[in-house]
């Protein structure tokens, strides 16, 4: 590179959305995160594949709660990317706000939901390795989303303080990509727990 | 942005202050005091923090290995009860492994990464500083057991059932599943940091292919790390909820699998084997070339063998169970996938080979380090090729062969090239050189102590000698070998002894060194010895891989520009460049020194303690205590540009 060649460029300054350093720490998180829930299904599968006739426990997981929470699941993504993308990056405070909160309320129902499910278990994790490894796997997943609200608690905060600005909302693009890589864990370890278990 | 002609040097090589200097120097200094101390992220200081504590645990294991191979020096010794040595040889291995070999080169990539990179900082530097109150708080936490004489006691593979709640019930093992989760979050948010900082931080112009080889070391090794540290997490986990909780992953009348924890564990363990060795090479690939007086051999070869390493490095890991009776199938795949590993190996060893061989070598001590390491690697690595073979891993597992395999690996391939990094950087960090003819008793003293030490422990694995026995009968032929042993190893003690001493001398009356002693080509060598907070004057504009040596080289018409570039003072501001080009792309607001990362590692031993403890009072408070931290730590700050610039959206 020659010195000309840099002459003369203006360079935008701070924490740019996709230009800041959090953008890429996020997808660090990601990666490794993405990697304990890819060891929790190997172990998951790994304890399926040993196991006897008594798997998945009290029969095939039911669908009736859980295949509508993941649709709630994924419509909180949903708001969320209406938040960042024609709220915050448009300058428009509302949908801004609604977006924000209509995602915290929708992850709140998730995990209400979820546990209710939990409640109408048959077995519990003390009940051979498939009640010890569906909570786990559950919990693991359920402690995130209850980490990303709290996450969407702060982020709303700051968007009602007005800390974000058509420039500067480099925080709730960070946040967004760890909520919906949340969702996406989900859709996961609902196709291995709930669904895969029917393909045999 | 550009303000040309900011160097001057006097005709020794050594820069004069300039104005601006002091003007960056205010910017960027910590404040002396305690609170300074505490609050700094300085990822110079920090680096130095971390190379310190990894050699305070050296001794410590050290130590600890010693005592062993007191009691192991004859039959039927009865210095060390049985328990004792349990729970010595565990903390031994996990010391050396966990707490010595992983930091130390965490130390040495945290301090350099900067100067290699030509940057003011790392990209993230509270980040920095918790990565190190974590390792240090994780160590603390589990040495805390030692005296308790509740110390983990497995082995530091610990393999359940032997691990289990039925079999171990005292806290030993939750110290150990606790203490390794704990300082798994240093490992973590550390190698996120490196990779951001390399992909983002680098000068204009340090394409990828001309960064350092220690960086390409380093970025691998990150990389595996945060792809490989969530397994053996997650096992502390389970096991942890087995010992604890009463699930059932381990528990074998309940269905469970004790095998699936030695798979968890190795599909960490052998990706961090690489991970503690890959940056070392990269000391050695970055370092000998300049006591060869010429650029490494094969600079693209050796890149791409440092990753292929680690990539095969994730498909090895059932080699370290061939004899737990898998189907042959799979067995075969695994042993012809470690035996692939030695060509990457392979490509390296030549490529430093024809570097000395076409070079001009410069005997230094450092030298004798770095190269010694290749006869090392060679052994460790031509033994791992043995046990690589199933037939010849039957015989062997669980012998004192494996035992001189491994610490061939370890101490030929880390502490050796660490040594020879230690020689070779001193004078950057301190402005002096280290003795050279006290250098050569301790580099000669450490080699003849090592190998007298090791290599026999191949002949007492082949005589049938099992590890972690803590005695063993006059009858077994066995009491020659593990005498010379323990006589070579208590020589390789007094070789790091003198190493010590060396340090200790040299910081207080080595020569002057001036800014670049070995006439060496890298951009840290640019700077002045020691380093000043801000590290450069101004971002420099990198144009090939060798930017002190272009001159001499003339590859290339173009010449790096280390006196005109990005000065960049209106508070804490580094350069931010494009991901594969480089080319500049933001300003980056640095943060300042701050609490919080202290803060919040304080707050993680509280909720580790808790658990410890099993009090469900304190490890809530210590969580919630940590919620609180890592909010203020993120709440966005219009210093830092993260904040909307008029209070309205």
């Amino acid at each position: 590179m020659s010195e000309e060649s840099l002459r003369g460029i203006v360079l935008p300054v701070g924490s740019l959305g996709r230009k800041s350093s959090g953008w890429y720490g996020v997808w660090t998180l990601v990666l490794t995160e993405a990697a304990i829930f890819a060891y929790l299904l190997f172990s998951y599968f790994y304890l399926a594949s040993h196991a006897g006739t008594d798997w998945p426990l009290g029969g095939m997981p039911s669908l009736r709660l859980a295949a509508p929470n993941t649709i709630i699941l994924l419509m909180s993504s949903a708001a969320l990317l209406w938040a960042e993308r024609s709220g915050a990056r448009r300058a428009l405070r509302s949908r801004l706000l609604c977006g924000i909160a209509v995602a915290l309320v929708l992850g709140s129902v998730f995990v209400a939901i979820q546990l209710v499910e939990w409640h109408n278990k048959s077995f519990t994790f003390h009940s051979g390795t498939y009640g010890s490894v569906y909570f786990v796997v559950t919990g693991f997943h359920l402690v995130h989303v209850v980490v990303g609200l709290l996450m969407l608690l702060t982020l709303l905060i700051w968007a009602i303080r007005g800390y974000f600005d058509r420039e500067h909302h480099s925080a709730l693009t960070i946040g967004a990509i760890y909520w919906h890589f949340v969702d996406v864990v989900w859709l996961i370890v609902f196709g291995a727990l709930y669904l895969t278990p029917r393909l045999g | 942005m550009i303000t040309p002609g900011l160097t001057e040097s006097d005709p020794l090589g050594v820069q004069r202050a300039l104005p601006i200097d002091a003007k960056l120097d205010a910017i960027w200094r910590t404040q002396p005091g305690l609170i300074g101390t505490l609050s700094c992220v300085d990822h110079k200081r920090i680096g130095l923090r971390y190379i310190v504590t990894a050699f305070i645990f050296l001794i410590v294991g050290g130590i600890e290995a010693l005592t062993m191979r007191l009691q192991l020096s004859h039959s039927n010794l009865t210095i060390l009860s049985p328990e004792a040595y349990d729970q010595l040889f565990t903390m031994h291995g996990f010391t050396m492994i966990f707490l010595y070999a992983g930091p130390v080169l965490s130390g040495f990539s945290n301090y350099l990464w900067p100067l290699l990179l030509g940057s003011r900082d790392m990209a993230f530097p509270r980040l920095n500083a918790l990565s190190y109150w974590v390792y240090l708080l994780a160590g603390v936490f589990l040495y805390v057991s030692f005296p308790l004489g509740m110390a983990p006691n497995a082995g530091w593979f610990n393999y359940p059932p032997l691990a289990s709640g039925t079999y171990n019930p005292g806290p030993n093992i939750d110290f150990y599943l606790l203490g390794l989760i704990f300082l798994g979050i240093s490992v973590t948010v550390g190698s996120a940091n490196f990779l951001v900082s390399l992909m983002r931080t680098r000068a204009p112009g340090m394409s990828i292919n001309r960064l350092p080889i220690l960086v390409w070391g380093t970025l691998t090794a990150s990389i595996g790390n945060l792809l490989a540290v969530p397994a053996v997490s997650l096992a502390c986990v389970l096991l942890f909820m087995d010992r604890q909780f009463g699930t059932h992953f381990f528990d074998v009348e309940q269905q469970g699998q004790p095998l699936l924890w030695q798979h968890l564990f190795w599909m960490f363990g052998h990706p961090w084997v690489y991970a503690i060795v890959l940056p070392a090479l990269g000391i050695v690939s970055d370092a000998l070339p300049t006591f060869c007086r010429r650029p490494l051999v094969g600079y693209t070869p050796v890149a791409i063998a440092t990753v292929a390493t680690m990539v095969v490095g994730f498909g090895v890991w059932l080699h370290h169970m061939f004899a737990t009776g898998m189907p042959m199938l799979s067995v075969a795949f695994f042993s012809a996938a470690s035996l692939v590993i030695t060509i990457p190996s392979a490509v390296s060893t030549f490529a430093w080979i024809a570097t000395i061989w076409t070079g001009k070598p410069v005997l230094t001590t450092a030298f004798l380090f770095l190269s010694s390491f290749i006869v090392l690697f060679v052994i460790g690595g031509a033994s791992g090729v043995m046990t690589g073979a199933v037939p010849f891993d039957w015989q062997l597992t669980d012998t004192y062969f494996v035992v001189a395999h491994l610490h061939y690996v370890l101490i030929g391939i880390n502490v050796f090239p660490v040594i020879g990094g230690i020689y070779y950087w001193f004078p950057k960090v301190t402005g002096r050189l280290m003795n050279e003819r006290l250098g050569r008793w301790n580099f000669w003293t450490m080699l003849i102590g090592f190998n007298v030490g090791f290599f026999p422990m191949h002949i007492a694995g082949l005589m049938g000698m099992p590890r972690r026995i803590y005695t063993y009968d006059h009858g077994l032929g066995w009491d020659t070998v593990n005498l010379i042993t323990t006589v070579g190893s208590f020589v390789f003690a007094i070789g790091v002894g003198l190493f010590l001493v060396n340090l200790f001398v040299s910081l207080r009356r080595g020569k002057a060194a001036g800014d670049n002693p070995w006439d060496a080509p890298t951009l840290e060598w640019s700077v002045p010895s020691p380093v000043p907070a801000y590290n450069f004057r101004v971002i420099p504009i990198v144009a090939s891989r060798h930017p002190l040596w272009e001159g001499r080289l003339d590859e290339f018409p173009e010449r790096s520009s280390l006196t005109d570039g990005y000065v960049l003072n209106q508070g804490r501001e580094t350069l931010a460049t494009t991901v594969l080009d480089a080319q500049p792309d933001l300003i980056l607001k640095m943060p300042g020194d701050s609490m919080a990362p202290l803060l919040l590692s304080l707050a993680l031993s509280l909720l580790f303690v808790g658990l410890i403890l099993h009090s469900a009072w304190i490890s809530g408070m210590g969580a919630l205590l940590s919620g609180i931290a890592i909010v203020i730590w993120l709440w966005p700050k219009r210093a830092l540009g993260q904040r909307a610039e008029a209070p309205h959206v």
